[in-house]
């Protein structure tokens, strides 16, 4: 049920707001959201990215390719080596992008509440 | 679930800290115990579909902690920071590292205040620094992908319907 919500929230944001769906699209794969992770502190040549993953070296390609397009990713050229290196900025962009970050919190949080309600009512059963 | 307690994130473009705000209806005591006691926190802190296990929790000026997030993949995600400051029931200041990144040392300065509101009630306000915007970026996107790893794989499935 939660899934769904935050399924259909998503949708209903993708279908209104196009200029997010790039975006949103790019890190929806867990092979990109992988590669970003990687790069998202030291920038990393193609060789380099591939190596970590067992899909070919192609599809690893395809998938910069469509995180350069979404302009996630910047490619530059030093010397022979094409380094692939993260635009995280251009998320920080896109209205929203803490939406995931905030359901985590408000997961934790909600589970927070219930522990505290608990606690109260333990101790209010002690007093008496 | 009532839906009062809202909870507020800023994270303001090209600024590498974080805030996070948030109400209880508890008293500040008892939100203090809630973050420092291991057999509290062990009971919130864990992200959707993941176990958190303690390895250390001990919350005290001087203490340390490091504890586990595994996801249904068998995955491990893991956390460790020193405590520069606990005092009871205001404010715990301590550093925040993950270790699953290429690199040691990104480390966050964290800061959780509770603040006493009328009623028995409090207000949480949590302020992390980063050493870099990246660092703090990086974090954000890491939300995604530990919290909510299994709503992205459908989203893909529903992406991938629509593409077609």
């Amino acid at each position: 049920m939660l899934t769904y919500k935050f399924v259909s929230k998503y949708l209903h944001i993708d279908m209104t707001v196009h200029a997010r769906r790039d975006v949103f699209q790019a890190i929806a794969d867990p092979t990109r959201r992988e590669i970003l992770n990687m790069i998202a502190y030291q920038s990393l040549n193609l060789n380099a990215i591939a190596e970590k993953f067992d899909v070919s070296r192609p599809a690893i390609s395809q998938h910069i390719k469509i995180l350069t397009e979404c302009g996630l990713v910047i490619i530059r050229e030093q010397g022979r080596e094409r380094y692939c290196e993260v635009q995280a900025q251009k998320l920080t962009e896109v209205a929203d992008w803490l939406e995931p970050f905030r359901k985590l919190w408000e997961h934790r949080f909600s589970k927070l509440d219930t522990l505290l309600v608990k606690m109260q009512s333990t101790k209010k059963t002690k007093k008496r | 679930m009532t839906s009062k307690n809202q909870i507020k994130i800023v994270a303001e473009q090209g600024k590498q800290e974080l805030y996070i705000y948030r109400e209880f209806d508890a008293p500040r005591e008892a939100v203090y115990r809630a973050f420092v006691e291991p057999e509290l926190v062990v009971q919130w802190l864990g992200p959707l579909n993941m176990k958190m296990k303690i390895e250390k929790y001990d919350i005290r000026t001087g203490g340390s902690y490091r504890y586990i997030h595994t996801d249904g993949q068998g995955n491990e995600y893991a956390f460790n920071g020193v405590v520069h400051e606990a005092t009871a029931p205001e404010r715990v200041i301590q550093t925040f590292e993950f270790e699953g990144l290429p690199e040691r040392g990104h480390v966050s300065l964290d800061t959780a205040l509770f603040e006493p509101l009328p009623n028995n009630r409090t207000r949480l306000v949590m302020h992390s620094v980063f050493r870099s915007l990246m660092a703090r970026d990086g974090m954000v996107m890491s939300g995604m992908e530990q919290g909510l790893g299994e709503g992205f794989a459908r989203l893909d499935e529903l992406l991938a319907v629509q593409v077609q």
